[in-house]
């Protein structure tokens, strides 16, 4: 209750004037990175509400817009323009937007649980398990991830969103898995961890109470310095046709359709490639700021 | 030293190994070779004989070891649906697919490093700033878009280079770069570093009291110095320069080794898969393992026990 009551002070003192100029101070010394949060934030709004935001149904086919090559900035009812069948470009972009941030917020949050989980046991068991684990670990990382993939959509026979995602987790377990386990060997020594052992917890409650709240920083570090590289991925395996079935909204099947229309109709790869690169690089930049500003000892992942 | 490779070869036998069951099994179980190859008007009958003929109507495992008995002994089997030895078709691509990444590390580093290095002399002024940003975008932007795009450009707009296939030097062009850019970017920065540092140490300091020319200085006394972490990421870059290649052959329709698993993948050839994985993963063994004994040349604190 008593810390309750010193807010309520405090927001009584001050005005609202007052408290926008200090998270502006605030905001001043953590160097906010605004424009890649606001690009993400556009990025998160089109995903969550695709339909509302979009001017038009994807999947509309119009064949005489087609047909008139309607480029971007052409017509006020097609800004960025329409594709060969006449679908709207902006929309069918903004659904893309949908597949990229499902498909790769999907299989990073499986990648993180299955890698972290897998970290912490093998640190905190060690032993030939750990050194096993640890092996794998740089077999992993070490494999061009598309490459990885690709065998990865292989041994499931094929496109799929749920294949990708599986794919797409296999490549990225193993960076959890390293880092954390690093961190759980300094962390199992820690007094409160030995003292829990002394007091008879058994092991897997240690793991998830009183080891796993401290990794969970790194874990979301680790999320967001990842999240452009599975973009990447995920575009380039759909570009390849063995990620999203074809004829989806996503973006790398887009650049791949624009392919044999590159002199009339040179919008149709240049947008969703231009949007998959901008996404890519401001998601590099917040997840480069949100390690230094929450923990600069990770500055090598 | 001999201990050290000789671990490297057991460990990258059961890599081989492993990788073989598994895509074996799984590809297995997702294709049907039998009902790739039949047409609409293809009797039931004649299905089981297609599937007796190929062997399928045995069980997997046993498939399995007759293939792995014949694969040691240099034996790929045919491919289901070309009809050809994939041994044949791998001694085409293979080369294809190494001269392009080859290529791609050229072009890397003849680029790479020389605006790494002005980047470091003019460091905090605008060339420095616009080096970084062209590092951002290249590790950002995805290769198959850089390659269409520069398709776009110097193939369909303005007709200077080819826009597919193998041929002479000019088809290198487009190709070398697209595939380039990602690690092109990682010299860049990791040069631009390493020269920093070095340029701050005492012995440039010193050669620069001794009154040596600037030129001399920068190039005979700092570079050689700063080059050496940078040689060194060339040996790290082959997992990107492969990643890369797969994704740029498909678009450059270049004949190599990503573009026969691609096509493998999508027609459910199980033997043109097997022997397309194999190749890449013992093709990225092979060239780490020398990266990593040239390593212990360059550098004699490495030590292999």
């Amino acid at each position: 209750m008593a810390t309750v009551d010193a807010e309520a002070v405090l927001n009584e003192k001050k005005s609202f004037g007052a408290k926008v100029s200090d998270m502006r101070k605030k905001s001043k010394e953590l160097k906010m990175p605004w424009f890649p949060i606001a690009v993400l934030v556009i990025l998160v709004v089109c995903a969550l509400f695709a339909p509302f935001v979009a001017p038009h149904d994807p999947k509309d086919l119009d064949v005489l817009k087609g047909v008139a090559k309607l480029g971007p900035f052409e017509s006020a009812e097609n800004i960025l323009g329409v594709d060969r069948l006449g679908r709207d470009m902006l929309s069918r972009l903004v659904y893309g937007a949908r597949i990229s941030a499902f498909i790769s917020l999907v299989s990073l949050a499986f990648g993180a649980i299955v890698g972290t989980a897998i970290g912490i046991a093998s640190g905190y068991f060690g032993g030939k398990t750990d050194a096993f684990i640890m092996r794998c670990c740089d077999a992993v990382m070490g494999f061009p991830t598309i490459l990885l993939a690709l065998i990865i959509v292989a041994i499931q026979g094929g496109a799929g969103i749920q294949n990708v995602i599986i794919a797409i987790m296999a490549t990225v377990w193993a960076r959890f898995a390293r880092q954390i386990r690093g961190e759980v060997l300094t962390l199992k020594e820690r007094d409160f961890v030995v003292m829990a052992v002394v007091a008879g917890v058994r092991p897997h409650v240690i793991m998830y109470r009183h080891i796993f709240p401290n990794v969970v920083n790194t874990v979301l570090i680790i999320v967001s310095l990842l999240v452009g590289q599975t973009i990447l991925l995920e575009a380039s395996l759909s570009f390849l046709g063995v990620g999203v079935p074809p004829g989806t909204s996503a973006w790398g099947i887009m650049v791949s359709e624009g392919r044999d229309n590159l002199v009339d109709l040179w919008w149709l790869s240049l947008l969703p490639g231009l949007c998959i690169t901008i996404v890519v690089i401001c998601m590099n930049l917040f997840g480069d700021w949100l390690r230094d500003t929450l923990d600069p000892k990770l500055r090598r992942t | 030293m001999q201990r050290f490779l000789f671990i490297r070869i057991v460990q990258s036998f059961f890599t081989l190994l492993v990788l073989s069951v598994v895509v074996f099994f799984g590809a297995e179980q997702t294709g049907d070779l039998a009902l790739v190859l039949s047409t609409a008007d293809t009797t039931q009958e004649e299905l089981e004989e297609l599937r007796e003929k190929l062997g399928l109507n045995k069980p997997a495992y046993q498939r399995y070891l007759a293939w792995a008995g014949k694969a040691v002994r240099g034996d790929l089997g045919d491919s289901g649906t070309k009809r050809r030895p994939v041994w044949d078709m791998l001694l085409e691509r293979v080369p294809a697919t190494l001269q392009l990444a080859g290529a791609g590390l050229l072009v890397a580093m003849a680029m790479g490093i020389p605006l790494g290095i002005i980047a470091a002399l003019y460091r905090n002024s605008y060339i420095d700033r616009l080096c970084k940003m062209f590092a951002i975008v290249g590790m950002s932007a995805p290769q198959f878009w850089v390659a269409i795009m520069l398709i776009m450009l110097f193939a369909a707009q303005w007709q200077l280079l080819p826009a597919f296939g193998k041929g002479g030097l000019d088809h290198y062009i487009l190709p070398a770069f697209s595939i380039s850019l990602f690690i092109m970017a990682g010299f860049m920065r990791l040069t631009r570093s390493s020269m920093l540092e070095v340029l701050d140490s005492e012995f440039v300091k010193f050669a620069r009291i001794k009154g040596l020319n600037e030129r001399v200085v920068i190039y005979k006394h700092a570079l050689k110095n700063a080059i050496i972490p940078v040689l060194t990421f060339g040996g790290v870059s082959f997992a990107g320069l492969l990643n890369g290649s797969i994704v740029v052959e498909v678009v450059f329709a270049w004949p190599g080794i990503g573009l026969l698993m691609l096509g493998g993948i999508r027609e459910r050839d199980v033997n043109v898969i097997l022997a397309t994985v194999l190749t890449s993963g013992l093709l990225y063994i092979v060239l780490s393992t020398i990266v990593d004994l040239l390593y212990a040349y360059v550098d004699p604190r490495i030590r292999y026990g």
